[in-house]
């Protein structure tokens, strides 16, 4: 095992990953706060340390097009994006997973306009919840390292053959950078066999013609929805499976699709995803040391949902808290959902809203939301509807 | 590959898209006696189901596998020469 230790931005911690990993097709078009990511793997490209078919497209639309197209000839395919570009793309982003190519996508959380935001906020990613994706996010840019060499062992493993996208904050990560500790080529080779046609179930061939995707009439259209729900539950085992031995050459086990901080002797349980869990450690720490019994559950993975694993956490604390860099307007945080589904009204469980359009979330905010659910718990009070963190509530008189 | 998928593959057959002859609820029937070959069936057609067959191209055919019965060849026949008949 030789390490090496670089100081990279998240968004050069994914160029890493995708350099690492040999990926044959990069499909890329340019946006903020993504565009350094295929920025660099043209550098490495056009300096031959990759040996890989560099596409500059005219459209995210294309970007996707052109993954899917060499995922179906066996090509392990990697693009990036962020906010207008993902929806732009939308339309082949649902054709990518519902068609079952496996590749990569990093995406750059970014809010959608208007107004017209650069900064973090997870709606892009979150409209595409439903896809049949596998969604991981990220907390750090060495998660971010880890999680896409990982991701396209998921993506190809023969139980699965779905696209996975790694999230990763606006510049809080993208831009950002730390140190990062990047695994030997020989040991990535190991963990990630080359893909080549003989590893997925179908290829585009021209020797032997086919069409895919074609017109299904309602008696046979339910099967191949299932197909792609059979493969997202499979997912699950392949993801811990991938990090236990990804864990093996690194020494970072991603043995889980949460990370639990804390939690086992907590009364009061806070629930995030993305870069700011980091804060909410640090947070939980500042409580611990008043006295107060907090710990955090970072969902690690969106998709597939880890049910269970919320289940188990949660189970018995005094109120849990869930905090959304996101919104569904007429509904509240969109994790808050997720998670309340998975709880099933055993525990009560409080949504908090922070951090739209990349307002810091800051250590001092999570300390008060803390604070606020234990106050909660030992009042007895029921959860209201959404709190939105250091909202300027002036505007609004 | 030890693990079985249920993928959406067709291979290029005819109907691979559908057999859309099946939506028919009228049939397009040509009387070959009164046909003058002047081929505006064949070239109304929307669905390209009439097929030009023989010798010299001259014949007109419906290929009902795609014939949705949507009867502009018999509205286009000069010569009466297409019938529609309601399907058992």
């Amino acid at each position: 095992m030789v390490v090496v230790t670089e100081v990279l931005t998240g968004n050069y911690s994914v160029a890493h990953a995708v350099r690492l990993s040999r990926a044959q097709v990069i499909a890329a078009y340019p946006i903020t706060p993504q565009t350094t990511i295929v920025e660099k793997i043209a550098q490495f490209v056009e300096g031959g340390e990759m040996n890989a078919k560099y596409m500059r497209v005219e459209s995210e639309h294309s970007a996707m097009a052109a993954c899917i197209g060499a995922s179906a000839t066996g090509a392990r395919a990697f693009t990036a994006t962020s906010s207008q570009g993902l929806l732009y793309m939308s339309e082949l982003v649902w054709w990518a997973g519902l068609g079952k190519f496996p590749m990569v996508m990093a995406v750059v959380t970014r809010a959608m306009a208007p107004p017209w935001s650069i900064w973090s906020e997870h709606n892009d990613v979150l409209a595409h919840r439903d896809c049949g994706w596998v969604i991981f996010f990220a907390e750090s840019n060495q998660e971010v390292l880890d999680l896409t060499i990982q991701s396209f062992r998921i993506s190809e493993d023969e139980r699965v053959i779905q696209p996975v996208m790694v999230s990763l904050d606006a510049f809080i990560l993208s831009h950002t950078a730390t140190p990062v500790s990047l695994p030997d080529q020989s040991d990535v080779d190991d963990f990630l066999p080359p893909l080549g046609s003989r590893r997925l179930p179908f290829i585009l061939d021209p020797a032997n013609p086919a069409a895919y995707g074609n017109l299904a009439y309602p008696k046979d259209f339910m099967e191949f929805r299932y197909e792609v729900a059979r493969s997202m539950e499979h997912a699950r085992d392949v993801i811990v499976e991938a990090g236990r031995e990804y864990g093996k050459i690194t020494g970072r086990y991603y043995d889980s699709l949460v990370e639990g901080y804390r939690c086992s002797d907590a009364d009061v349980v806070l629930i995030g995803m993305g870069s700011s869990v980091g804060d909410a450690k640090d947070a939980v720490d500042m409580l611990r040391d008043k006295g107060y019994s907090v710990g955090v559950i970072k969902l690690r993975t969106l998709r597939p949902f880890p049910f269970d694993e919320i289940r188990d956490i949660s189970r018995g604390k005094k109120f849990v808290g869930v905090v959304d860099r996101d919104f569904s307007f007429g509904f509240g945080g969109i994790g808050y959902g997720e998670v309340s589904s998975a709880i099933g009204g055993r525990v009560p469980v409080q949504g908090f809203i922070a951090g739209l359009g990349g307002r810091d979330i800051t250590v001092k905010d999570y300390v008060a939301i803390g604070e606020r659910l234990v106050d909660m718990a030992d009042k007895g009070l029921e959860p209201m509807s959404p709190i939105w963190i250091d909202l300027k509530r002036e505007v609004f008189k | 590959m030890s693990y079985s998928h249920h993928l959406p593959i067709s291979k290029p057959v005819d109907g691979s898209v559908g057999s859309t002859g099946i939506w028919r609820s009228f049939r397009p029937v040509i009387d070959q006696e009164k046909c003058k070959h002047c081929l505006l069936c064949w070239l109304y057609c929307p669905e390209t189901a009439i097929k030009r067959v023989g010798e010299d191209h001259m014949q007109v055919v419906i290929d009902y596998t795609y014939c949705k019965g949507c009867g502009i060849c018999a509205n286009e026949c000069p010569f009466k020469a297409i019938t529609m008949v309601r399907e058992g």
